[in-house]
This record gives C-alpha cells, sequence and structure tokens, in this order.
C-alpha cells in the first residue's frame, strides 16, 4: 500500500475502525483546503452542486447537526433535516421502512443520528446513497474523532508519538471509541481514565493504557480530552455523586499542570461545568473547545465530498 | 520526445512576459499574480522576482486550487475525487488587475472554473491570463494576453511542463497519450 491514499474505499463512513492511516490522512489533508473555504468572504463553493443530502436525527443533537448542514450548505448541496419529533417514525414507522421511503427520492448521501449501535450498519446495507454516521447509540462517532485529530494536528503539527489523555465516562462513549481507534492507528499514545464502573470491558483491547487515576494519564500529555458525564444514561449507580466524581476525576488546574506546558484541554460538548470540567481550565489560555466546533465544519466537508464522488466497486487506483 | 523548451529558454520566456505584464498595464501599481495550482504557483512566483528585478516592486503574489469548481468533478466513473488543496490568496482582489498564471492552455475548462472561482472572492477590475504553453483544442471561448509559446499538438499528444520547484528541472516536452482517447 502507498504512502498516500486518494480516496477512500467505501461508499459510507460508518467508523474509524477498518479506516486506514493512508485514508485518515486524506479526510485531514483535504479538511485543511476546506477551513479555507470558511474563511472566505463568499463562504461556498459549488462542488456538490445537484447532490442532495438528507440529514436523518433519531437523537437531539445542535451542534453536529448544525455542523453538518453548514458543511452541506457550504459545498451547494440541497439538504433536508429531518427532526424525528415530527416525522412518521412516531407513528411507529421502522427504520428500514424509513429508509426505504427516503430512498426513493434518491438522495446521494443520508447523515444518520441513532441511539442504537449499529443502526448506520443497517441502513448502509439498505440503501444506496452513501452513509455518514453522525453517532450510533454507544458504538461510534467518526466526524467527531476526524475533528479532534485535525485539531490536535493542526496545534501539534503531528500525531504520531503524541501523549493523549481521554478521561470521562468512557463507557457510554462513542467519541471515546471512535478517537481510541483513529489515535492509536496514526500512533498516538492513548491513556484512558474514569472510574472503574465506566470502563468498557476488554478497553485494552482498544490498545489504549487504562488507568484510574487522572493524574497518571494527565501527566506528560501533549492533549487532554475530557468525556461528558452522560447524565441521561446513568440509571445505575455508576459513582456516589457528581461531587465525588469532581473530586476525584474533575479537570482542575492544578492537575492540568501536571500535562506538558503546551498541552491543550479538549472537550466534544456539550460540557457539565463543574462535574468533569473546572471553568478555568474550560475557558482558559489552553483550551481548544471552540477551536473543535470550527474545525468540524471543515472535516465533515471533507468527508462529504470524497464520499460524494461515488463508490469504490471499480477496481482501486 | 522532442523537447519544446528547456530550462534557459523557459527562463528567457518568463522575462519576456514580465516585460509584457508591466507594458500592457504601465507599471505594477495595482497588480497581483495568481497561480493556478499545481505548476502556475512556481511559474507566478518567479513572474513575481523577475517583476521585481524590473521595477522594485512587491507584486502580490496567490495560489488557486479550482478542484471544487470543475466541471468533471461528479462524473468520477474513472477515477478517484481529485485532492483538494489549499487556495491562498493573502490579499484583496477587489479592484485589482489580476493576471491569471497557468502553465499549460488546453481545452480552457480550468480557466473557466478558476474564474469562477476569483469572483468569489471578489470584484477585480481586470484578469488577464499567462500561460507558458498554448497548445490549441478550446472548447471554451477563452484566449490567453501571453502566451510563452505556440504550439500545435493533436489531441493524442501530452505536453508536460516540468519545473525545478516539483520536478527538480525546467523542461517542456511533447510526448504521446498511452493507449487511446485523453
Amino acid at each position: 500500500m502507498s504512502d498516500t491514499a486518494t480516496r477512500l474505499r467505501g461508499k459510507d463512513l460508518l467508523g474509524i475502525a477498518g479506516l486506514t492511516a493512508e485514508e485518515i490522512t486524506l479526510i485531514l489533508d483535504t479538511a485543511e483546503a476546506m477551513k479555507e473555504v470558511s474563511a472566505r468572504p463568499i463562504k461556498k463553493v459549488p462542488a456538490l452542486r445537484g447532490k442532495t443530502v438528507i440529514n436523518l436525527f433519531y437523537e437531539p443533537s445542535t451542534r453536529t447537526r448544525t455542523s453538518f448542514e453548514v458543511a452541506e450548505k457550504r459545498l451547494s448541496a440541497d439538504t433536508l433535516s429531518i427532526a424525528i419529533a415530527s416525522s412518521s417514525v412516531v407513528k411507529g414507522e421502522t427504520l428500514i421502512d424509513t429508509a426505504l421511503n427516503l430512498e426513493a427520492m434518491n438522495p446521494d448521501i443520508v447523515v444518520m443520528r441513532h441511539a442504537s449501535s449499529g443502526a448506520c450498519h443497517l441502513l448502509a446495507r439498505t440503501c444506496q446513497a452513501g452513509i455518514v454516521n453522525a453517532g450510533d447509540g454507544m458504538h461510534e462517532h467518526p466526524t467527531q474523532a476526524l475533528l479532534d485529530a485535525f485539531t490536535i494536528r493542526e496545534r501539534k503539527g503531528r500525531l504520531k508519538g503524541l501523549k493523549v489523555a481521554i478521561t470521562g465516562d468512557l463507557l457510554h462513549s462513542r467519541v471515546f471509541r471512535s478517537n481510541a481507534y483513529l489515535l492509536t492507528t496514526m500512533g498516538a499514545e492513548v491513556w484512558a481514565c474514569g472510574p472503574p464502573t465506566l470502563m468498557p470491558a476488554g478497553i485494552a483491547r482498544l490498545g489504549v493504557r487504562p488507568t484510574t487515576r487522572v493524574e497518571e494519564a494527565v501527566e506528560g500529555a501533549d492533549a487532554v480530552m475530557m468525556l461528558r458525564i452522560q447524565l441521561e444514561r446513568m440509571q445505575g449507580g455508576f459513582f456516589p455523586s457528581l461531587r465525588e466524581y469532581f473530586q476525584v476525576f474533575g479537570m482542575t488546574p492544578a492537575r492540568v499542570r501536571l500535562a506538558k506546558p503546551d498541552a491543550i484541554i479538549m472537550h466534544p460538548g456539550p460540557m457539565n461545568r463543574g462535574v468533569e470540567i473546572e471553568s478555568e481550565v474550560a475557558d482558559g489560555p489552553a483550551s481548544v473547545i471552540l477551536d473543535q466546533v470550527a474545525n468540524g465544519v471543515a472535516v465533515r466537508m471533507a468527508v462529504l465530498y470524497l464520499l460524494a464522488g461515488g463508490s469504490d466497486d471499480e477496481t482501486a487506483a | 520526445m522532442p523537447i519544446l523548451m528547456d530550462g534557459e529558454r523557459v527562463g528567457r520566456t518568463l522575462t519576456r512576459i514580465a516585460h509584457e505584464i508591466v507594458e500592457r498595464n504601465r507599471g505594477v501599481g495595482d497588480l497581483a499574480l495568481i497561480g493556478v495550482r499545481t505548476r502556475g504557483v512556481p511559474i507566478a512566483r518567479r513572474l513575481a522576482a523577475i517583476l521585481r528585478e524590473i521595477t522594485g516592486v512587491d507584486v502580490p503574489t496567490g495560489a488557486l486550487d479550482i478542484t471544487l469548481y470543475r466541471d468533471d468533478l461528479m462524473k468520477s466513473a474513472v477515477g478517484p475525487q481529485p485532492i483538494v488543496r489549499r487556495t491562498e490568496i493573502p490579499f484583496s482582489i477587489d479592484g485589482r488587475h489580476i493576471v491569471l498564471v497557468d502553465d499549460v492552455l488546453y481545452t480552457g475548462r480550468t480557466i473557466r472554473a478558476a474564474l469562477d472561482a476569483l469572483i468569489d472572492f471578489g470584484r477585480p477590475s481586470t484578469i488577464q491570463l499567462v500561460v507558458l504553453v498554448d497548445r490549441g483544442h478550446r472548447e471554451l471561448p477563452i484566449k490567453a494576453d501571453y502566451v510563452g509559446k505556440n504550439v500545435p499538438t493533436s489531441r493524442r499528444e501530452v505536453v508536460s511542463v516540468r519545473l525545478a520547484e516539483v520536478d527538480g528541472a525546467d523542461e517542456i516536452v511533447l510526448g504521446q497519450v498511452e493507449g487511446a482517447g485523453a
């Protein structure tokens, strides 16, 4: 395999697992060109003119949905977003029936978020259109990991050999899984930290180093990434109280000082201030949290552009 | 393969074009050079260096990637999506005389895309076109203002412009398309 990929192999982006380092680099390089488009006086290029993109969000989302919509519009695609609360899903239609009905309208790409892990894979097998996973249950959120990697690379110039600490709810987090796949594929050293009750079984198989001591994870890190404590998924007693969680795992200025002096602070949002991160850290000079949001548009433009070129059914170039 | 221009000839040609640009625009006051990626960019930089020698003025120079404006973008039955590279125009083009620079003028479709892309950056007062080689076979009503060399070609031939910055040495050669069609 050559050092540079010129295309993605599939018609879909369902997860980071299965992407090669070359494909990830292609997406990140393309995103760099796309970021410049957003800085122009006319923030629009005609690349996806005449293409139809459907945003199908079965879970509430502001940041990701808006980011995809902006990305689609900047590429001149025709887009429509389906809010599930007002759709026929509430009348009992199955996912496959919804997909077949949308497919009949001949969209080129469907962006979907769903509460069930693997829902996008089901859709990808059913539909001709390219499917982009915008988060499926506790499985993957590939564009989030790509925008995180883009942000790290933008600040550090590389991914290989960096120490990245990820702390928080590892068990329920699709952001964690996608980041673990991506960063380890690109040669970064990933430390994963959280209470034992919030660690997925077999976490070491992801190629990360698990620890329950936040100081150990953060020490000497180039990037520190917090995950949201997902209060809506906390039906069991995973830890005694939010206050105790903050005491043991919360990112405070004192803990940040253990990282490299030029370390960056990241959070995929939405933040629970005073739970996983202290405001002084979230709003501090090392925080790149708003850069992550801006870079999300560029990365999603890159993914849409690369997928809209069609699948790789013919022989590879 | 016949050599159309060697390194020395490329250098002399660019010097001549630089003088023509100064003559036509009566100086370089509101001028800016924009190279079309890939090989238009080093050519634009060389013209800027020559213009500086002639006039003592630094002419702003930019790079334009036209990939997202191509008219054959989504008809990719044959190849992958072309790789998109950064456009870098670190100055306002409003009211300026823009000199667009490319290596070879052929069908005119690249220049059509470049014109569309440029207009999205503002409203230049004029756009002029420099090409190192004009090989004919235009499919659109587009014509260059400054031409290094006119080369009659057949569609079965390829004009390869090699530049020191990209390819290690300066040379323009005429070759044959392998297989049929283009």
